[in-house]
């Protein structure tokens, strides 16, 4: 095993363990916090898959600015702790099992086949495709159309939410 | 020694060398702050330490350590100890990626003077900056006081407004150069091609957008002491306070790096290759080049502090949204019609 093998299990293990620790939490500031160190965890592995550029933007968007704004809101509302999870069965653990068997079995599924037989060495052209001169050129040239389609919904969006503010101010 | 063993030297002596120098920088910097304002307001300052005061810094530091450090009763603890960590670590790993030289050649080999060359250098600045945010929000809400909360929330609100303006400021030297590498940037600067004259609007608003990331006056809302007694840092002590102060000057110290780098040129010392100076000897001048613009922009960082009042909170989101946003984006239209108007 190499360095980056070595820095992929502690990453991903690292994500792993943060992504528990947020949904376990009773804590809404301290799920927040944990959320923020797995996002770290995931831009590092995005770093490891020679994807500079998503990596950079995952702290840059998702840590600085999205995260900020949740931390931003649960402060403002100043929430209690949450109710026991005991208080309220009903359908909501139905689909968590449902939802852990087939994760459960598609774990199985991909530990039964072996996983060392899919893994393959990263083409060097992978090192190109996660710089972003590169990302750019592709995003603006060949796929310009979605780009454009993708910033009419935002618009669309922004001003939803600028309509929607107005008028329960008004 | 192998290659790699030298190379990793090499660059543990670099991080050594340009932390060691950047932390005496802030202590001399708070120092400046306190000499300088005096001067500002005709007074002395501290002069009585060493010559001319200059041994203050050592002294405020040992006060700082020997202080008792309190942690609030109902604060969340743990959150409460962390948040003074993040504010110093994002502050001091964001000096990683700011080119302070050329290429220097030593023993024999040639050593790039910046401590890691990457690829996307702006954007680490950028999103470090961002992370910064958090230190203040986590110690206003851990600290369990209203006006720690407050401080916290205005940080929080204020550092996301600009950020924005910050950001689409950086576009139009991007579009210039066509890279994020600062590397390049500052190459392309040569002679008197700073940014600074290519881009009058788009250094306008970064000036103004990273006075508000750092928090300072005019935009120390966070921290407005007639409001909210000191703000987020309210109920810190002892050297977790002193981490808070470290950070904010470091803040100030690596903005005005980051500003020499982008706009004056950063190590560019106008027409020095044509005085046919020794190499090594170009070298030095560069990174004193370099040490002197960050010292100015730090000195100006200070000179507005104490010259130009705070601003009412409502007025400094309308600067941010109304004023400095629409700027930063008619800044990029300008740019990207020039540049396609000269190909």
């Amino acid at each position: 095993m190499n360095f980056e093998s070595y820095l992929f299990i502690v990453l991903a293990s690292g994500a792993v363990f943060t992504g528990i620790m947020m949904i376990t939490r009773k804590n809404p500031v301290m799920s927040v916090i944990y959320l923020i160190i797995n996002f770290f965890c995931v831009s590092g592995i995005y770093l490891l898959l020679k994807a500079q550029f998503i990596a950079i933007i995952q702290v840059l968007v998702y840590m600085g600015a999205i995260m900020v704004l949740f931390l931003f809101v649960i402060m403002l509302l100043n929430l209690k702790e949450e109710k026991k999870l005991s208080d309220n069965f009903g359908y909501k653990k139905i689909t968590a099992l449902l939802l852990c068997i087939t994760l459960m079995s598609l774990l199985g599924l991909t530990f039964y086949f072996g996983f060392d037989k899919r893994y393959n060495e990263m083409s060097l052209k992978a090192e190109q495709i996660g710089v972003a001169e590169y990302l750019g050129k592709e995003l603006f040239t060949t796929y310009s159309f979605p780009v454009i389609i993708a910033g009419l919904i935002l618009l669309a969006a922004i001003i939803g939410a600028v309509v929607l503010a107005k008028k329960k101010f008004e | 020694m192998s290659d790699l063993t030298v190379n990793i030297l090499i660059t543990l002596a670099k991080i050594v060398v340009v932390e060691l120098v950047l932390l005496t920088c802030v202590a001399y910097t708070v120092y400046a702050e306190r000499r300088v304002s005096a001067f500002i307001q005709n007074r002395l300052g501290p002069n009585r330490v060493g010559p001319a005061g200059l041994l203050q810094p050592i002294v405020d530091v040992v006060k700082l350590l020997m202080k008792e450090d309190i942690v609030p009763e109902n604060a969340t603890k743990g959150i409460h100890s962390l948040a003074p960590g993040i504010s110093i670590l994002v502050s001091l790993s964001t000096v990683a990626v700011i080119p302070f030289g050329d290429k220097i050649v030593l023993f024999g080999k040639e050593i790039q003077l910046q401590i890691a060359n990457i690829n996307i250098g702006v954007l680490y600045i950028l999103a470090l900056l961002s992370l910064g945010v958090y230190g203040i929000t986590l110690s206003g809400w851990s600290s369990n006081n209203k006006y720690s909360l407050l401080g916290g929330l205005r940080a929080s609100a204020q550092m996301i407004s600009y950020e924005l303006s910050m950001g689409l400021s950086i576009v139009g030297i991007i579009l210039i150069n066509g890279s994020f590498m600062l590397d390049k940037i500052v190459q392309n600067q040569y002679g008197w091609k700073w940014n600074i004259i290519l881009q009058p609007l788009g250094f306008l608003t970064f000036l103004v957008s990273s006075f508000a990331e750092t928090n300072r006056t005019p935009f120390d809302l966070p921290e407005a002491e007639q409001e909210l007694v000191g703000g987020y840092h309210t109920e810190y002590s002892s050297m977790k306070f002193a981490m808070f102060f470290l950070s904010e000057y470091a803040n100030v110290i690596i903005a005005s790096a980051f500003i020499s780098t982008l706009y004056l040129g950063g190590w560019q010392f106008p027409y020095l290759q044509t005085f046919g100076l020794p190499d090594f000897w170009v070298s030095i001048i560069q990174v004193f080049t370099f040490c002197t613009k960050t010292l100015f922009m730090s000195l100006f960082f200070i000179w507005v502090r104490w010259t130009i009042p705070r601003f009412r909170y409502d007025q400094l989101m309308n600067l941010g949204w109304k004023v400095m946003l629409p700027l930063a984006l008619l800044n990029i239209i300008i740019t990207a019609i020039v540049m396609t108007l000269l190909k």
